[in-house]
This record gives C-alpha cells, structure tokens and sequence, in this order.
C-alpha cells in the first residue's frame, strides 16, 4: 500500500464471522458433530439428511456456547430468541432452507479490544446468532464429465455467526481481531476456530472514503480468505484497488468479490445470487427460547479469566515484562500451566520460571510445530515448577536444568525423578572441586601463565576445564573462587 | 366362522380377548375387503398385507400372553403422509412416488407399540392440500355413499374406508380441516386434537403450524382409544407438550347435562346449504333435550378472518417444507437438465401436481421482501386475535358447535378446477387450526342420502369433553349407525 492512499482515504471494514462449535452432538439431531477426516456421510440421520417430516430439537449445548461468547465479549443478552428459516434453494441444503436467527439472535452489541503496534482499541460487535452449517458439496471432474458429489457430514453442525459494526481500519486490524477472538473462543472451550479447516470462516466488507468524510463508501464483500493472512492481505489489496479507482474518478460497483490465494488479489465473482431474498419467517417447528436472567448469572459465573484480565494481572501478580505475559497468556492452559509451576515453585522464583516458560520451553514447542501448546506434550507446570526449585535451591545447575527439561519432553518424568535417577545433583562439596581445581591447574601451565599475566578471561578457560571434568555439575561459582585462590596463592 | 366386518374396534378387540377369532383371521378377512372394495374406492395407495400379517401374529401372541390393549390385533390405515419404517411413502405425489422411509414417525410407532395391525396407506390429496382427495397423483377416492362423489379431503382415502367398513380405524391429519370434514362428508366420527397434542415426527410436512394427527372412527369409543394410543409429548417433536394423556373415555357417563354449548350464528350465514343447517338445528334441538345449555348470543368476529388468514399461513409455511424436494436426494428426479439448478427447477416442475404449485407460488409470494409484513405478519397478528377470541368463549361455555362444512359430499369434478369454491369447504373448520383448540365431527343427519356433521370444539388438551359429548349423542341418535350400501 501506498503511503499516499493512506494519507487520502480512511478504509471501513466489518467482519462476519462464522466460527464452528465443538459440541458433542450436531445442532438439531444427534449425531456425533466431531465430522473432521470421517468418510463422507458418515455422520447423518434422517434428521440432518433433510427427510420428510423429520424435525428439529435444539442442542442445548450450542445454545449455551453461543450465550458464553455473548456473555465473554460482552454482549447483551436478550431473554426471548427464536429461530428462523432463511429460504434458498442450493443442493448443498439438505431442507432447502437453514435454520438460523434473522430478527431477535441469541447476543446483541457486544466488544472486543484488540491491539495492533502496541495500541489498543476496541471493535464493537453488531449480533452473534446460532445457525446450522450446510453440506459440502465436492466437484469431480474425471476428464470426461465434471460432477459434483455431497458429503453430508458438515451439514446440520452448529454454527455461529458474529458480525461487527464497520469498526476496523486496515487489514492489520481484522488480523488482530480474528486472532483475538479466536483466543478468546479457545479460551472458552466452545470452539478451535482454526481458519485452515474451516472451523474459522471470514468475510470482509470493504469500503473507503475520503478522511473526514460522514458517509460510507460502497462497500464490498470480499470472501474465500482461509488463512488470519489471506484476510489481512484481501483487505489491504482490496483498499489498494478502490483507491486507485476513486484517484481515477471511477465509480466503485457495490459487489461480491473472491480473494485468489496464489495471486493475493480479489476478483469480481459472478453474482447469480443478485438481489436474493431469503423470505425468513419464524420456524414453525421450533418454540421460542425465553432465558431466564438466573440463566445468564450462572453462565456469567462458570466464564473463565479472559486473555485480556489474566495478561493484566500476570504482569501486576508476578513481575512479568508485557512480552512475557503475552506469550504466557497466548493459550488458556499454558497460562494454567505457568500458574501451576508458580505455585510448585514459590511466587519469589515467577520471573525464573516466566523465562523457562518463554524460553526453553517454547524452544521445545515450536520444534513441534506452529500452535502446539504444552497442553499437546508430556510436560506439565509441575515439571517446570520442579525444574525451578531444583535450579532455585542449587541442587542442579542452569546447564543440567536443560538436560532434565530435554529428558522431561522425551519421557515425561518429573525433574526430581530424573535428576535422582540420573545422579545429577549439583556437587556443591568445596573439597572435591578444590581436588579438581588443583589438577586443572597442573595441567594448564599456559592458561595458568596468561592469567598471571593479566588475562583475567583465561580463568573461564580453567572454569571450564574443572566443569568438564564434573560433567557440568560442579558450581561454578564456587569453582571460580577456588581456581582464584590456588593461584593468587601461588603468585603471592 | 366368518368374522362380522361392521363391527367397531372395540366390538373386535373383546371378541379376540374372548377367544372368538384371531388377529390373523380378522386381519385375512379385512385385508380380503379392502383389496376388494379398492375397486370402487381407490382408498389405498399401498397394502401392507405382509406387515398386517406378521403384526397380526404377534398381536395374537400378547393377547394369548394376556397383554392385549384396545387396539391389539384391530385393523387400522394410516394415510400416506405417515413415514411408515420399509413401506413407501409418496404423500399422494409423483414426487415422492417410491420413497421408503427409513424410520417411522412416532405415531406409527406407538400404534405399532399398542398391537395395532397397519392393513395400509391411504389416499389423498397430495402433501394433503385439497379438500376432496382428487388432487392425488394416484386418482381420486369416491365417496362409499355415492360413488360420484368425493369423500372429502385431505384425508379422504382414511374416511373412505372406515365408511364403507373396510377397517374400523384410521388415521388421518387435519391442517385446516383434513380429518373433520371427510369424516363429516362420510358420515363418520374424525377429531383433530389439539395443536401439540400428538407428534408431529416422521409426518410429511405440509403447514407446520396448523396440522395434527388424529383419528377416524365410527363411534367416540374406538376414536377416544386410537387417540389415547397416539397422543403425547414427544422428544422428537419439540411443538408437543408435556400435558398427562388421560382414558379419554373418562367423560362417558357424564351425559349432556349442563353442558355449555356456544351456536356462534357466523357459522351459519352464506354459503351454508340449507339441508346442513336444518340437521345441525335438529341435532341442537337434541342436545337441547338432553339437558345442553344452548347459547347463541357467542360472536366470533375475528374467526370470520380464518380462511385467508390460512391461506397466507399455510402456504408460507408449505413453501419452505416442500423445499426440500429437488430431485437431488430422492424420490423424483430429472437427471438430464442443462445443469444442477436446471434439474432442480424441472424436477419440481414435473413432480409437484397443479395445486402444489399454487400453494407455493402463493407462500412464496406471501414471505417475499416487501410483502412480509402486510401479509404473512399481518395474518400472525389476525391470528392471535383469532385465538383470544376463542378463548373468551371458552371462559364461559364448554363447546362452541358449528356445522362441519357447508354441504355434503359433491361431485367428482365438481370443485376441482374452481381453487376458491374449494377453499370455501373448509370455511367452519379452519379457525380451529388457526386457534390450536381441538375439534370433533359427529355424523348429525343425512341430506339427499348423505351424512351430515356437525363439529364440536372444544378447550385445548380437553378432548375428553367432546368425547363425552359425542357419546352421548351418540347414545340418543342412530346417525352413526347409518351405513352406506354394500359395495360389489
Ligand atoms: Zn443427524
């Protein structure tokens, strides 16, 4: 992007987003909704297939998902929803229409902060409502005809769809906020919300307008982003494109656009569902849900501390540096797990046991891939709380800490258990490293020799023999000391 | 021996009980009828005769166990919108000619539970939109009483053979008056129960909002215990609600004392065939003797609304539950259009018959953009009047009584290119799917050689009372005794 269309326009973004829901069961029938690498129509019934006369029953699960996202972004709940069918006709739906919420969803308004460059603000919500997911439909071509097969599988899953005001500015923003509230969603436990397996789906409605002007430009919706930065990258092409057209006096088309992966820009899509009415009407089959407020207080209770709250009070509770709560907070259960270690290691050693955190241990999980978390090893916060105490009470050295945490990953035995059965208790026994000191001395007459000459570096060299002599489990304090004392002795 | 067809259902089940004849050879000599009779009737779509024969067997086993109910080992056909579990289900239409469901609705299921033998799947007007069973893909039912004469739809097949004694008991759905007025234009007794009554689960849906499954009978008796088989809440169906089921013969010997009767007089101005009005004045006249109290001060303003208020409604509601047929999962499909939405649009224009259409075309219309609130908003709202309305008149009577429909049987043919004079047969039944109350429709009278019926409404979830009520009508007149001629 140019600095000059940043200069001359202010972009307007909204989101909608649709984010799957882990529940047990789909949304209106039983069946298992965990779909993900299952042959395909393995998970139906006559019910989510779309027979005749089969109805719907509401999972509560979903409902009450979807009420812990309203309530952990702050929405405001209204005690009477219902369900709607959105009608249009598309072989992908198995009733020829999907039940949804038009009118009166289950959340309303609502908040998210985000912080994009060390600043924070905050994106406002419009509603989140409850659908049900429609089919998969796969397109075959063996060369001699192309087809298109259904996979029934997805359809009927529950389904929830957030939609924020036109709150954002720039493609770094709907970054922020898709990865914030996918946070936020895993935090709750309602939901993975990756983007990569469809679990996380996005559009963007894009528009500009001169600074300092009122009205919105025309906007449009831009779709197939699958990745935080395809939707990034969409967007900033997308305002790149409008504001070459309004420097060119053109007349920006109010349209349905395709992001191209490959190529990083949107391309107009044939709109064949212009102008389409969807005729929602209250679904008949389905009574209303009235929630009651004593509902909403027992669900508001059952929230967990948010990312936002605990990355606060992780650098006000323990001394964290912002960055280190970050990386502390990033997943609910590492941020579980550092507390657990705190608590094994005592509150004085949080700031040692934050930098094992984001520093070894993290080493170890990005070996391991992208987003694993601690969560996916046989490490534990106690391990790590351990592992401090030992370090802590001088019992192993830094360099031996590294070699349990290594042995930890690989076996998942607790440090103590290791370090014991292993032999690896630091040797803090003053005689036997003075035994070692003095044959390290004998041995290196020239380290010796430099270090009389005024090369204070050369005792790290001796250090480092005595060491390795100890297999690294001498102090090496107490080594450097001893070193000293030989020769300044002798010297003297 | 040879068993007595005209016997009621709870003639048969004390006959089995006592040993008189099985199931096996009740359900031999039944089957035997209705194959024969089918010939003048066209009641049947499908005969279940080897189903009806292995649950006849097993019927005869629990009664020799001693666990015999009601309707152990009693004959009974359900009409073909019933999902019935290996045994096709086509809703009367080309579009679902073939179809096999794969599980039953619920109260196929619970007439399976209660020993029933299902004999078969009944005709009528497809996805039940009709009032005279000629819209069926599978040709028009005739009416026992005369055979040039439709017997009322939708339900018009399930009508058809209780009248001509083919089998004692059906089951039928009721929308806007698809048990009650074939019942009334067939001279047999047919209630709809109340909205949330009986599951609607595994029932091809027509207006989801309006229907119930309710049964056909020839005497209050044998409907009151198909009903008690069938009614219930039901996890499947979210719509039904957890009121008891009581024995809804629990009313029988109350008699019509006291009875408090509303007569609204919008029932029985224009349209309404003076034959009608004089058996339905007589049949008052009786209740009168019996002790009913009789009102006719009851205005109901806003039931005078009912019929477009249903056909806003009821093709709204038609127009997303018939979606689902497009040719692409099953039943009829046009597999060689230019393209999937080409075979779509022409599977549907080749599957659906002449009214099916209307009712979507009209539904659709109805719920489009810009037309939502002034019709189908709108119509909820003369809706709700339409139920308080009702419920005013029922703070201080017990029954509102009303004639069934305007005229008996007419012609094959008669109506079925006129949509609006077919509309109109539904005109006194209507308000009561709107409402949600349940409904009954006893035979009253006989006109030109056909039955008359009268209906009696009633308080949600008190079908007991129009039981009771139609027992002891029953007890002091013979019109439900009235058989129509033997056929061939
Ligand atoms: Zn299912």
């Amino acid at each position: 992007m140019t600095t000059q269309t940043r200069t001359k326009y202010e972009a307007v973004i909204g989101l909608e987003v649709h984010i799957q829901l882990k529940t047990r069961s789909k949304m209106f029938c039983g069946c298992d909704r965990e779909y993900f690498d299952a042959a395909p129509n393995s998970h139906v019934c006559p019910v989510c297939l779309g027979m005749p006369g089969m109805l719907p029953v509401i999972n509560q699960e979903a409902v009450t998902s979807t009420l812990l996202a309203g309530l952990a972004l702050g929405c405001d709940i209204p005690s009477y929803a219902k369900f709607d069918r959105k009608n249009y006709p598309y072989p992908d739906l198995m009733k020829g229409y999907q039940i949804s919420q038009f009118d009166q969803p289950f959340c309303l308004n609502g908040v998210l902060e985000i912080e994009v460059e060390g600043a924070r603000r905050l994106v406002h919500l419009e509603r989140i409502h409850l659908e049900e997911d429609t089919a998969r439909l796969l397109h075959r071509d063996n060369g001699i005809e192309s087809y298109s097969l259904l996979d029934v599988n997805r359809a009927g899953s529950p389904l929830m769809e957030l939609v924020t005001k036109p709150d954002m500015h720039s493609g770094e923003e709907a970054h922020a906020f898709l990865r914030t509230l996918r946070q936020v969603m895993r935090y709750l436990r309602i939901a993975d919300a990756d983007m990569d397996k469809g679990g996380m789906r996005c559009d963007a409605n894009v528009s500009i307008r001169p600074f300092g002007q009122e009205e919105l430009g025309r906007k449009v919706e831009v779709k197939n982003m699958n990745s935080f930065r395809s939707v990034q990258r969409a967007i900033e092409f997308e305002i790149e494109r409008q504001s070459r057209m309004m420097d060119a006096g053109e007349r920006i088309v109010q349209e349905t656009r395709g992001y191209v992966d490959a190529t990083g820009e949107t391309v107009s899509q044939r709109s064949k569902e212009e102008a389409s009415d969807y005729r929602y009407f209250p679904e008949p089959d389905l009574p209303p849900l009235h929630i009651a407020p004593e509902t909403i207080e027992t669900l508001r209770e059952k929230l967990p501390e948010l990312p936002a709250a605990r990355l606060a009070r992780f650098e006000t509770q323990y001394g964290l540096t912002p960055a280190e709560a970050r990386i502390l907070t990033e997943s609910r259960s590492d941020g579980d797990a550092f507390e657990e270690a705190v608590g094994i290691a005592g509150a004085e050693h949080a700031r040692p046991v934050a930098h094992w955190f984001t520093g070894d241990v993290l080493k170890h999980l990005n070996a391991l891939g992208g987003e694993a978390e601690l969560g996916d090893t046989k490490v534990t916060g106690r391990h790590i709380g351990e592992l401090v105490r030992l370090v802590a009470s001088n019992a192993v050295t830094a360099a031996t800490a590294k070699e349990v945490l290594d042995v930890a990953f690989e076996t998942g035995d607790l440090p103590e258990a290791i370090v014991d059965a292993r032999g690896l208790r630091q040797v803090t026994d003053a005689g036997a490293i003075d035994e070692v000191a003095q044959k390290a001395i004998a041995a290196n007459p020239k380290a010796v020799e430099d270090y009389r000459a005024g090369k204070q570096a050369a005792i790290g060299f001796l250090v480092g023999q005595v060491m390795r002599e100890m297999k690294g489990r001498a102090d090496a304090n107490t080594a450097a000391e001893t070193l000293r004392r030989h020769l300044d002795a002798a010297a003297g | 021996m040879t068993i007595d067809l005209d016997l009621t259902a709870h003639e048969h089940a004390a006959n089995l009980r006592a040993g008189e004849y099985t199931s096996r050879a009740l359900t031999e000599a039944t089957l035997a009828r209705i194959h024969a009779q089918d010939a003048s009737l066209n009641a049947y779509i499908t005969f279940t005769d080897d189903l009806a024969l292995a649950e006849a067997d097993a019927a005869d086993a629990r009664i020799a166990a001693g666990d015999a109910g009601p309707l152990t080992g009693v004959p009974v056909a359900v009409k073909d919108l019933l999902s019935t579990k290996g045994i096709q289900t086509t809703a009367a239409s080309k579009m679902l000619e073939g179809f096999v469901p794969i599980v039953d609705c619920t109260v196929v299921q619970r007439l399976k539970d209660a020993g029933a033998v299902i004999v078969g799947k009944t005709n009528l007007d497809e996805f039940a939109m009709g009032s005279s069973t000629e819209h069926s893909a599978f040709g028009a039912t005739h009416n026992p009483w005369a055979l040039d004469r439709v017997p009322g739809g939708s339900s018009g097949g399930s009508a058809a053979t209780v009248a001509s004694r083919g089998v004692p008991l059906s089951l039928g759905t009721d929308t806007g008056g698809s048990i009650r007025q074939p019942a009334a234009l067939c001279g047999i007794v047919g209630l709809k129960p109340t909205y949330g009554r009986v599951s609607r689960f595994g029932v091809v849906a027509f207006a989801s909002s309006l229907e119930q499954v309710g049964p056909f009978a020839r005497d209050a008796e044998d409907a009151a215990h198909l009903l008690g088989a069938i009614a219930g809440d039901d996890v499947m169906d979210s719509t039904t609600v957890p009121v008891p089921v009581p024995d809804y013969t629990e009313r029988f010997d109350r008699g019509l004392q006291g009875l408090r009767v509303a007569v609204p007089e919008a029932f029985f101005g224009d349209g309404l065939d003076a034959d009608v009005r004089e058996s339905i004045e007589r049949a008052i006249e009786d209740l009168a003797a019996q002790g009913a109290i009789i009102d006719r001060s009851v205005a109901l303003p806003a039931a005078s609304a009912a019929l477009p208020v249903y056909y806003i409604i009821a093709p709204s509601e038609a127009s997303a539950n018939l979606a689902r047929y497009d040719g692409v999962k099953y039943g009829f499909s046009v597999t060689d259009g230019r393209s999937v939405e080409d075979e779509m649009a022409q599977s549907r224009g080749r599957g659906f018959g002449a009214e099916v259409k209307r009712r979507i075309m009209l539904g659709t219309y109805a719920l489009s953009a810009g037309y939502y609130d002034a019709y189908y908003l709108k119509a909820q709202r003369v809706r709700t009047l339409i139920k308080r309305e009702f419920e005013a008149a029922f703070a201080t009577h017990d029954v509102i009584l009303t004639p069934t429909s305007p005229s008996v049987a007419f012609r094959l043919g008669e109506k079925v290119d006129d949509p609006y004079a077919m509309y109109l047969n539904d005109l006194y039944t209507i308000p009561v799917n709107i409402a949600g109350n349940p409904a009954i429709s006893i035979p009253c009278g006989m006109s030109q050689g056909l039955p008359v019926g009268m209906q009696l409404i009633g308080r949600p979830f008190e079908e007991s009372t129009l039981l009771g009520a139609a027992h002891a009508y029953g007890q002091v007149t013979d019109w439900h005794r009235q058989a129509p001629p033997a056929l061939g």
